[in-house]
């Protein structure tokens, strides 16, 4: 109860004094999971459009596989990342080993499928609606997958708002590959772990408590933004 | 412009999971007047009107326009029975057909207007189309429908979940679109086939019982059941 406590009092000391490592983590924390999700949706919201519409012959099997995809464990993510850009890997040359994009990459890899099944599911329903409407009126196949992203999008929040939650509270991953180097690479899960396992728990708390302020923020903003729920129900 | 009638149709048979929904028909649709498909229930009304509109495939037969399929394809139009609103604005709803045509947002959005006062939805143009009344929804659909000019039209029961008003609203354009659009309209109201047909098809157990200009159906039909079911008779 007293770390508990002391975590709140460490939380509030660090947010209203603009701690400066807190807020360098913290837009780190951002930056990497930002671009991770932006690249995750700009490949998994099309996939998944693209899933709700195309009939092909293996489209059970890809969709299974993607629902598998989900549950791909971090950490062994992260060391199939850190494995292809280490010196010695494929991609070593590119000396991304221990920098925010060997994060985003791991990050990348482990919510687009996230993000691309919740916005299959949910343009799957729409598709249902929107069927025969869009065939009778030939639209073309990439028509029907751009008309089914516009007209889902609220939905299609939530798919990225998932794949924000899992990647900004994400730990195993970018631990391994990022390295949690102080000034480069830590984030603020990191540096919770760090500190967990220093023994400050009144620190590691603070930053937690941050980090779910963090995300509920994101939440609230972008249903502002959308307006879900205001007009109608979609 | 070449016609994409008349439309012929050669022993089309449509099935589901092996389920003959509706065929093997017979039939030709010339280039002008009003056709009204009736008949029961289950009676395959429905199914002929998606099989000629190409939503379905025919497992038997051919359904043939005077024109090559994709061609005749963008001369068409469908309304459905439970009028499928886009979730987005009328104004968005009525130049879909066209954005999807390749014509620019400003000339999309003059023509979207124009035909939105047409239907007297002028006033709807920026309320989202799901948030409509089943009756100005389905004049939506309508108007949509014939925004891009279609040579034929196809209706399924346009008028099946509206009252009075509404249903000659509907009519009302549907007889005014007949001037320049072919209409086939599936019906199980006679009163409504009696006022906008030129023609019928009295369909009965998925095949087509009795065919004719509308006005000798109506007053002499030729087969005992189309007698009985349009005296209002259960007929099985």
């Amino acid at each position: 109860m007293n770390d508990l406590l002391a975590g709140l009092g460490e939380a509030l000391r660090l947010i209203l004094t603009l701690d400066g490592d807190l807020i360098e983590i913290t837009l780190r924390s951002l930056r990497v999971t930002l671009t991770a999700l932006l690249i995750a949706c700009a490949i998994g919201l099309p996939l998944g459009g693209a899933l709700a519409v195309w009939r092909f012959r293996q489209r059970r099997f890809v969709i299974a596989t993607l629902n598998a995809l989900i549950a791909l464990p971090p950490v062994v993510v992260g060391l199939v990342v850190y494995l292809l850009l280490s010196r010695s890997g494929p991609l070593g040359v590119l000396g991304l080993l221990f920098t925010p994009t060997a994060m985003i990459v791991a990050q990348v890899v482990i919510i687009t499928p996230l993000v691309a099944s919740i916005a299959h599911q949910a343009l799957r329903d729409l598709w249902a609606v929107y069927h025969d409407l869009l065939i009778s009126m030939n639209a073309t196949r990439w028509q029907r997958v751009t008309t089914l992203l516009i007209d889902g999008r609220r939905a299609l929040l939530t798919a990225a708002l998932a794949g924000f939650g899992r990647a900004i509270g994400e730990v195993g991953a970018i631990m391994i590959v990022g390295g949690n180097i102080d000034g480069a690479t830590r984030v603020l899960t990191t540096a919770i772990a760090l500190e967990t396992g220093r023994g400050d728990f009144a620190l590691a708390l603070g930053l937690g408590l941050v980090l779910i302020g963090l995300s509920l923020t994101v939440s609230w903003t972008s249903h502002w933004i959308m307006r879900t729920e205001r007009r109608g129900t979609w | 412009m070449v016609a994409a009638l008349p439309l012929r149709l050669a022993g089309a048979t449509l099935r589901r999971r092996g389920k003959r929904l509706v065929g093997p028909i017979d039939l030709e649709i010339g280039a002008r007047g009003v056709t009204a498909v009736i008949g029961p229930n289950g009676s395959g009304k429905t199914s002929l009107l998606r099989m000629m509109h190409g939503l379905q495939r025919p497992a038997e037969g051919r359904v043939q326009w005077a024109l090559p399929q994709a061609q005749a394809r963008t001369r068409q139009a469908y309304v459905f029975q439970q009028p499928i609103a886009l979730r987005r604005t009328v104004l968005a709803n009525l130049a879909y057909p066209l954005r999807l045509h390749g014509m620019s947002r400003s000339d999309a959005r003059r023509q979207a207007e124009a035909q939105a006062a047409r239907f007297d939805l002028t006033d709807k143009l920026s309320q989202s189309a799901p948030s409509l009344s089943g009756g100005e929804m389905q004049r939506l659909a309508l108007a949509r429908a014939l925004i891009t000019a279609p040579e034929i039209l196809f209706a399924d029961e346009p008028c099946a979940a509206l009252d009075g008003r509404a249903m000659r609203e509907i009519e009302t354009r549907l007889i005014e679109a007949s001037r320049q659009t072919r209409l086939i309209i599936a019906t199980h109201d006679m009163g409504q086939a009696r006022r906008i047909a030129s023609d019928v098809v009295f369909l009965l157990h998925g095949r087509v019982h009795e065919t004719g200009p509308a006005e000798a159906f109506f007053d002499v039909p030729g087969t005992p059941e189309a007698r009985a079911f349009l005296k209002g008779d259960i007929v099985e």
